[in-house]
């Protein structure tokens, strides 16, 4: 007996996917280093950029892998501090290979801090991350070999060049920036529809079947937390030369991790679409916010207590927004896709 | 926790006794003489034994499964069938007893190199990939035989598109064996619980195994899907010569389908035999009425 075709739910074909990043490639490179002015740029697009690469590796180990991680932040400072030194103390060393290096010590210590969920899941393993936020933390902190030495241990950002062109500028450092995620994005989005990025997804939603079915679960683990680790490293270093054009542990706390992973849930879980959603939102939201919030009360609150207030906004949204949606913005926008398509035809 | 005996198929034992005794099916002798004559064990368990706490799920189990044959485990709820299979996949590892697969000797079977041994297995309680299309599902269970790294998959290198092609061909197969065709691109979780278990069995089968171990494969199907599924198996075994150990609670089922049978209760083997012998057999039928109630036991006394 044939099975009947269920038209419902078929997965989606994959030229479809790939009209919207290259109507967003094209603003990227078109409109944006045009027509964008220096805030938007400076406040909003850089931020965002290096928050949505950060997302889409943290998505690779979480989303896809199933393994979850509150070290994202450190696997930032990894990579900024990584890059800061190369730069210093390598003569001549291209900015490119700089990152690459960067986001190769970053992958090293995120192979590290995965040991542990070759025995480790869920809950515990989240705690063992934790291990990895407040190690390096400390470690940069203390010694002073990391930032040269420099007494405050606020350092600047080296000037960026590519072959010979200055990017110290807000286009500059978007085009770097932009140019990274898109490459990166890119091969992230290869591997997920790999046979490899079906191993992840594989080793996440059953572990048993996995190991029988001959999926090396070990080496699978440490291959997503190694690309996912190089991934956040290198938004490290856009976050710290490209955004805030400064290098210090202080700004890659626990707080960062926890944004980040506020941004895949919201976004979607195992979507490189909703890591970019959930970034805008993150980014975007808490600045419209607190416009509203200064426009309507402005004169009656000090600065503190709206700045508190907006916070507790912004929870509460989140909270009711992913009771109404829990599969994230990403699915939300799938939903609104299928709903402008039957209108239409 | 796989295979616990929690969400085991209900099974009533009273319809399941009448079955055995009124003899269900009788299985062509000619089979069982092809059986014979080459009859070299694939898989032999010995002295089988494991506990969990005080719990001895099994103690001192021999089991010999001769190649091509359709060797039924049969008992009731806790008896121990799934712990034999969990042991024969590694996934437990036996207290006592050593197993042989193919010749080759384990106190404990690695799991991850399971399917290079050329065994391949399905689950009691669906384990399925809910994130992975029926398609993608299927084709995972080649997995142990590729040999491409990440770098050859992102830069789409021959050789990974090769390795691709030919598992695509093998998914395809299956999936045209299986009658899964109108299903193969959905997402695996969106299927009804029936078709899930038959992708399962999809799974195990492209990856032309030598053994297949088949955890309860038609619980809580229905009649139609149950005989649907009985044929697929018998057909995995009649074309592609696999070996096949089966557990299943309908007796009816069982009887049709196996070439000898063995029985645990409270993890012991209490009969092992063709099906006839054992449906004859006065410790099972011992075993069963000592669960049953009602009228079962009537009829027999
Ligand atoms: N992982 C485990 N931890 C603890 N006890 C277990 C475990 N696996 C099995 N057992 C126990 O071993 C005994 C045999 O269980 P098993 O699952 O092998 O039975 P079964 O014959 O497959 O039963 P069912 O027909 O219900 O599937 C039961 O008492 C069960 O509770
Ligand atoms: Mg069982």
């Amino acid at each position: 007996m044939a099975v009947q075709a269920l038209d419902a739910e078929r997965l989606p074909i994959d030229w479809q996917k790939l009209a919207l990043p290259a109507v967003l490639i094209a603003v990227a490179y078109g409109l944006i280093p045009t027509y964008a002015s220096s805030y938007l740029v400076e406040a909003i697009l850089l931020p965002f950029l290096a928050l949505s690469l950060a997302a889409v590796g943290l998505n690779l180990l979480t989303g896809y892998c199933g393994q979850l991680s509150l070290g994202s932040s450190a696997f930032m400072a990894v990579g900024a501090f990584a890059a800061y030194n190369f730069n210093l103390r390598v003569e001549a060393l291209p900015l490119v290979a700089t990152m690459i290096l960067a986001g190769i010590s970053a992958a090293g210590i995120g192979i590290l801090f995965g040991l542990p969920s070759l025995r480790l899941r869920g809950f515990y393993l989240a705690v063992s991350t934790l291990a990895a936020q407040f190690f390096v933390q400390w470690a940069l902190t203390k010694f002073g070999w990391f930032s040269n030495d420099n007494p405050s241990g606020v350092i600047s950002a080296p000037h960026l060049t590519v072959a010979g062109f200055s990017l110290d500028g807000p286009t500059g450092r978007y085009l770097l920036s932009v140019t990274m995620v898109i490459v990166l994005t890119g091969l992230v989005w290869r591997l997920v529809n790999s046979a490899i990025g079906r191993n992840f997804i594989a080793v996440r939603d059953n572990e048993t079947a996995a190991r029988v079915i001959g999926v090396p679960v070990l080496r699978t683990k440490l291959l997503a937390f190694a690309i996912s680790s190089f991934i956040i490293g290198v938004a490290g270093v856009l976050w710290a030369f490209t955004y805030l054009r400064t290098v210090e542990p202080a700004g890659f706390n626990l707080d960062r991790s926890f944004q980040i992973l506020f941004i895949i849930i919201i976004g979607g879980l195992a979507s490189i679409r909703g890591a970019f959603l959930g970034a805008a939102f993150i980014v975007v939201f808490p600045l419209v916010l607190s416009r509203l919030g200064a426009f309507a009360f402005g004169g009656l609150f000090d600065s503190g207590v709206l700045d508190m207030s907006q916070r507790i906004v912004l929870g509460a949204l989140i909270i009711i927004f992913l009771i109404a949606e829990p599969n994230g913005l990403s699915a939300l926008f799938d939903r609104l896709k299928r709903r402008i398509g039957s209108r239409s035809s | 926790m796989i295979g616990a005996s929690l969400g085991a198929a209900a099974y009533e034992r009273a319809p399941e006794i009448s079955r055995i005794l009124a003899g269900a099916g009788p299985v062509e002798d000619t089979r069982r003489a092809r059986l014979s004559a080459k009859a070299d064990a694939i898989l032999t368990l010995s002295g089988i034994g494991i506990s969990f706490g005080g719990v001895t799920a099994l103690s001192d189990v021999d089991l010999e499964v001769k190649s091509g044959e359709i060797r039924a485990v049969i008992g009731p709820n806790g008896a121990g069938k799934s712990s034999l299979i969990n042991i024969i996949s590694g996934l437990y590892h036996a207290n006592h007893g050593t197993i042989a697969i193919d010749g080759q000797p384990f106190a404990r079977v690695p799991a991850n190199r399971l399917a290079r041994l050329g065994v391949a297995r399905t689950f009691q309680n669906l384990a399925l990939f809910g994130g992975l299309s029926v398609r993608d599902n299927i084709a995972s269970g080649r997995v142990h035989t590729r040999h491409t790294s990440f770098v050859e998959h992102i830069a789409g290198l021959p050789r990974a598109r090769r390795e691709d092609a030919v598992i695509a061909e093998k998914t395809d197969q299956i999936v045209v064996f299986l009658h899964l065709e109108a299903v193969a691109d959905r997402l695996v979780a969106t299927l009804p619980y029936g078709l899930q278990k038959r992708v399962e069995l999809a799974r195990a089968l492209v990856a032309e195994p030598k053994i297949l171990l088949l955890d309860e494969p038609m619980a809580g199907m229905t009649a139609t899907e149950k005989a649907e599924m009985a044929g697929f198996v018998r057909a995995a075994r009649d074309r592609h010569g696999v070996t096949i150990i089966l557990i299943e609670h309908d007796i009816g089922v069982v009887m049709g389908l196996s070439d000898r049978v063995a029985v645990l209760d409270y993890g012991r083997k209490i009969a092992d035999g063709t099906p006839a012998e054992v449906r004859a057999d006065p410790a099972v039928i011992r075993a069963y009425i000592g669960t049953a109630e009602g009228e079962a036991s009537d009829e027999l006394l």
